[in-house]
């Protein structure tokens, strides 16, 4: 039995799902710091408590605050949103332990996935694709040719104790990969003290796309389609659509499937996402697995009509998930920017006060942003996310064009300049890019 | 007396000169993180560290001073 949910978060996401929770008829609790006392969350939920002062790791990372707030206030869950404690499987665990329902996987599913090593291995298991690659050192020249042979060049040639770029070459052939390897291995002996090399096939023209699965406690798993996420700075999403423009009808059923079939296999429960990069040749490759609800969630909210957080927490409580496969087929194109507080050359962050706020009509506004708003330094810059839903991809583009030229935010800098530009970039409009665009459009001096 | 001030509000994470220290123009002095982004702060002049005003996990808003030269 639920009643009462505890929102162990802040911002955007905790107000999206304090008002999923008032859908449902359950009674919210916020947590939050001093410096969060007037946020928006605070004064949405029902009861509110504070858990300690600005910092994060003295308040919305603090498990026992957190447990305490719930206790105090009789909250019968816990759900986490994003980021902070959502995928601490300890964390999860101690919920539990207390007698509250965590609106997530099972804490060992969590643990599992957070270790990436482990995830690949298991993923495998479950015959995912992941990026192949030798899986330990390659003994000589020749080894790591036969290897390179096996899985197709061109390959990345990786100094197995070393990271940050050195000892690290991409090779298109044998001939390459000879010249590389003793030139690598004498770099990595230079640097890491062990010559040790290993091999990965490397993904050309690299496209972020992500599934999401949702799964009840009654053994139903289904997928909901893709999110392509491939503009990003510094493994940042920036802006989030779907469908992605790579798929085809074919792609995504079978992205979905081996999506369904690994989430089945670890006995997945609750909203997850598998990220997999997409090469050029449109090979799929397991990334990673985030056992939690994604930023990104409201592309394929706006695209398949169901309602994400509230199914997290309609699981949570044991209900079947009632939507079935054949159900979930992508209607129109949904579009994601993320409007960041920071200068759109510079990229600096920009703390500050809202002191005017004009949200534009037509789009999807998930913000906790208002006008007298303080965005704090202690927080990430993430100030609203806003989604189009047009009936094409050009309609969905064209509607966020015209939300972001209406949009009117003073106090601080924020991004939409630059967001502006993605829209308006060839390259984007063709669906045509990679995650290398921004580095490569945006940020690229001018060329002559 | 020149000094090396906060561009932005965030948490020192560290100072990377201390006292009798010779700082140049341009050098990075101190590491701010401010919205989970880490950044460095530098000396616009070159001078003698004299006072270090601030230490690792201290909260800066913009202008408050870091360093003092001479």
């Amino acid at each position: 039995m639920v009643s009462k949910v505890l929102i162990a978060n802040r911002g955007e996401i905790a107000c999206r799902i304090i008002r999923a929770c008032q859908a449902l008829g359950l009674q919210t609790v916020a947590v939050h710091s001093e410096a969060d006392t007037e946020a928006m969350h605070v004064r949405l939920a029902d009861e509110a408590r504070l858990i300690g002062p600005a910092q994060v790791a003295q308040s919305y990372l603090r498990a026992d605050a957190v447990l305490a707030a719930a206790r105090e206030t009789s909250a019968d869950a816990v759900h986490p949103g994003y980021g902070l404690l959502s995928e601490n499987a300890a964390f999860a665990q101690s919920c539990r332990d207390a007698g509250l329902v965590f609106v997530g996987p099972r804490p060992e599913v969590i643990a599992q996935m957070g270790v990436k090593t482990e995830a690949r291995a298991i993923m495998r298991a479950a015959g995912v694709p992941v990026v192949p690659g030798s899986d330990g050192a390659v003994a000589d020249v020749a080894s790591a040719q036969a290897i390179a042979r096996e899985f197709g060049y061109p390959v990345m040639l990786k100094a197995a104790g070393g990271g940050g770029g050195i000892g690290m070459q991409v090779c298109h052939d044998d001939a390459e990969l000879e010249k590389a390897f003793k030139l690598c291995a004498q770099r990595a002996q230079a640097y890491f003290g062990n010559p040790a090399l290993y091999i990965e096939k490397f993904v050309t023209q690299p496209r972020h796309v992500e599934i999401q699965v949702l799964a009840d406690e009654h053994g139903h798993t289904i997928h909901l389609n893709e999110r392509e996420c491939s503009i990003q700075r510094r493994h940042q999403k920036v802006v989030e659509e779907s469908p992605s423009p790579l798929l085809d009808p074919e792609l995504r059923a079978e992205m979905g499937a081996v999506a369904v079939k690994a989430a089945q296999a670890l006995g997945y429960t609750n909203a997850g996402t598998l990220e997999f990069l997409v090469d050029g040749d449109r090979r799929f490759y397991f990334l990673e697995m985030n056992t939690r609800l994604q930023v990104e969630h409201p592309v394929t909210e706006l695209t398949t009509g169901l309602d994400l957080v509230q199914w997290q927490l309609r699981i949570a409580r044991g209900e079947r998930l009632t939507v079935q496969q054949d159900e979930v087929a992508p209607r129109g194109h949904a579009l994601e920017v993320r409007l960041y507080a920071e200068d759109p050359v510079t990229f600096f962050p920009s703390p500050g006060t809202v002191s005017e706020l004009a949200w534009p009509d037509g789009v999807r506004i998930d913000s906790w942003l208002e006008a007298g708003a303080v965005v704090s330094p202690h927080y990430d810059p993430l100030l609203a996310k806003i989604i189009s839903h047009g009936p094409d991809r050009a309609g969905a583009i064209a509607r966020m064009q015209e939300a972001l030229a209406a949009l009117r935010v003073s106090g601080l800098k924020t991004n939409s300049p630059m967001l502006q530009r993605v829209l308006e970039h060839p390259r984007f409009q063709a669906g045509t890019f990679t995650t290398d665009f921004v580095n490569q459009e945006l940020l690229a001096p001018a060329k002559a | 007396m020149p000094s090396v001030t906060s561009t932005m509000a965030g948490t020192i994470i560290e100072v990377s000169v201390g006292v009798g220290d010779h700082v140049e123009a341009g050098q990075d002095v101190a590491c701010l993180e401010s919205m989970k982004m880490q950044m460095y702060l530098q000396a616009e002049t070159m001078g003698k560290v004299s006072a270090v005003k601030v230490g690792p996990g201290d909260f800066v808003n913009e202008g408050d001073v870091i360093l003092e030269l001479e």
